[in-house]
């Protein structure tokens, strides 16, 4: 089994203007991606993120250096609206599993690095 | 044979098979190519002592199989694990000991093929990876294919093969649902370093267009695995007959000749006659992509078929062209179009047909270029030296360049 975080980009404003059978579309399709993970392999940990707006950066550097600004990292139209945290086989079971995610949503698959003699405290 | 030809005739047969069967074995794609590489090394040393051994392709993958061997124990001392290739339930446990050609070996080829062909590497990576392990091209020949340094391709190579493992893409085959899309990545994959064989480059290099051949076997050898695809039929034709042209689309002085003046006598016939087969009975495609590759096929046809420029059926290829320029109205394909509709009709309606493609092709040399050679054709030659020194301005191949200007000077004089 491989560790896989799947992160969700998309758009706000489709959101906020989905009707109510809209959004019954995209439940259905995060169902349809829980049920396929849950078939292959499973879910380890999942969140909807709040909007970028009430996002907080803090910067590069050492202790005050680290500067705390307003935001998103990158400003960009679309941004990260959540995430899965999966096991699963191999990359085209994590490909087949996004593609049943809402159809106005671009995904990113990325592996979980293993870091050798590290472990969580 | 000599141990020299007959353990290259082994690399070049027989390569993606061991590569697939190792990789399936032992799941390292880091230690599996190296060492076939070294068992290679291994037989050009012993061979000319020791003769040809009676199968060679099992020799090499018992000399792999003992490095590949080797090196996990030594990183067993070393207590190193590196990642394995995720291979599917099915594939798992021992392999077959020998080389055999078994069913089981030549899916193991589709795996291989497949693997390096998916969606998720980068175009340009996937193609040199499918070369070098399917075909076993040298990383130096594969960076003189895509024209980039030896150290850049061998980097390219190794990004690639750390994605696969990374990233989790496994050595399987897909089922039936997905497989048809699979394999049309194959075929992009492999058309990419087709066309970089023929990518104008740095001064005139025959050698690349050779290395381009190493493109179609990729697609004969995948083809084999899975003859139904016509997605590969219509490619291994298109690819055919433009390989059959190699040796005539360069002149005596390493100038490049134009299809209208190449001797045709020197097309290789055997490639010409064996793509007319493969398109022979072959329907429109409801894939677009399959049926670009046939509609360009059979452009290519109407022209390995004609006997000189003169006797091209034109008619046959607008047809086509109007079909293409339907299925994928890009502005090479309309530009193409537009040549074939001047060669019909006459350069006005070949110059009306260029009309609205300035602006889709702000710096190609290609469209003043064939817009200067229409102007010429019907007189007009002020206008005609002036669309071809715009192209000069812009066409960065030297050889093309001679071409440009030898005919510009032409019409001035």
């Amino acid at each position: 089994m491989k560790r896989y975080v799947v992160l969700i980009a998309y758009e706000p404003e489709a959101w906020e203007q989905a009707n109510e059978e809209e959004r019954q579309e995209y439940f259905d399709a995060h169902h349809a991606f829980e049920a396929h993970v849950a078939e292959h392999g499973r879910r380890l940990a999942s969140g909807a993120l709040c909007d970028a707006d009430v996002a907080t950066t803090v910067g590069k550097g050492v202790g005050a250096e680290r500067t705390v600004t307003d935001g998103p990292f990158a400003e960009t139209a679309e941004q990260i609206g959540g995430y899965y945290d999966v096991e699963l086989p191999d990359l085209d079971t994590a490909i087949a599993a996004a593609r049943l995610l809402p159809s106005a949503y671009t995904v990113e698959i990325r592996p979980v690095m293993r870091i050798e003699g590290y472990e969580q405290a | 044979m000599s141990p020299d030809e007959a353990l290259a005739a082994v690399v070049r047969e027989e390569w993606g098979r061991l590569v697939a069967l190792l990789l399936g074995r032992f799941r390292r794609l880091d230690l599996v190519e190296d060492a076939l590489g070294d068992a290679v090394e291994s037989a050009a040393r012993r061979w000319p002592a020791d003769g040809v051994p009676d199968s060679p392709a099992a020799w090499l993958h018992t000399a792999a199989r003992r490095r590949v061997l080797d090196r996990l124990r030594a990183e067993a001392m070393a207590q190193r694990t590196e990642p394995l290739l995720v291979v599917d339930a099915e594939r798992r446990g021992p392999g077959p000991a020998m080389a055999d050609p078994g069913g089981l070996v030549e899916d193991d080829t589709l795996r291989l093929v497949l693997l390096c062909c998916h969606p998720a590497l980068a175009p340009d990576v996937a193609s040199a990876l499918a070369l070098r392990l399917v075909v076993g091209v040298s990383t130096a020949d594969i960076a003189r294919l895509f024209l980039v340094g030896e150290a850049t391709m061998a980097a390219r190579l190794t990004r690639g093969k750390k994605k696969i493992v990374a990233a989790g893409i496994p050595y399987g085959v897909p089922g039936s649902e997905d497989l048809p899309g699979r394999l049309r990545t194959v075929a992009r994959t492999a058309y990419l370093a087709f066309t970089a064989g023929y990518a104008p480059g740095s001064g005139p290099d025959l050698l690349r267009a050779d290395l381009a051949g190493e493109a179609v076997r990729l697609v004969r050898v995948t083809r084999a695995l899975r003859p139904e695809a016509t997605v590969l039929r219509a490619l291994l034709a298109l690819v055919l007959l433009h390989h059959s042209r190699r040796d005539a689309r360069v002149g005596p002085a390493g100038e490049l000749v134009l299809l209208a003046d190449q001797d045709r006598a020197r097309w290789h016939r055997d490639e010409v006659d064996e793509a007319l087969a493969l398109l022979d009975g072959l329907p429109p495609d409801p894939d677009p992509l399959t049926e670009s590759y046939r509609l360009q096929a059979v452009v290519a046809a109407a022209h390995a078929l004609a006997p000189t420029a003169a006797d091209t059926d034109w008619a046959l290829v607008c047809t086509a062209y109007d079909r293409l320029v339907r299925l994928d109205a890009s502005p090479a394909a309309r530009l193409a179009a537009a040549v074939a509709l001047a060669e019909r009709d006459g350069p006005d309606a070949g110059l009306a047909a260029l009309e609205g493609l300035d602006d889709a092709l702000p710096s190609s040399h290609r469209l003043p270029a064939v817009r200067g050679e229409l102007l010429a054709r019907r007189g007009d030659h002020v206008a005609a030296a002036e669309a071809l020194t715009l192209a000069i301005a812009r066409c960065g191949n030297e050889v093309e360049r001679s071409h440009l200007t030898a005919r510009r000077d032409s019409l001035r004089g």
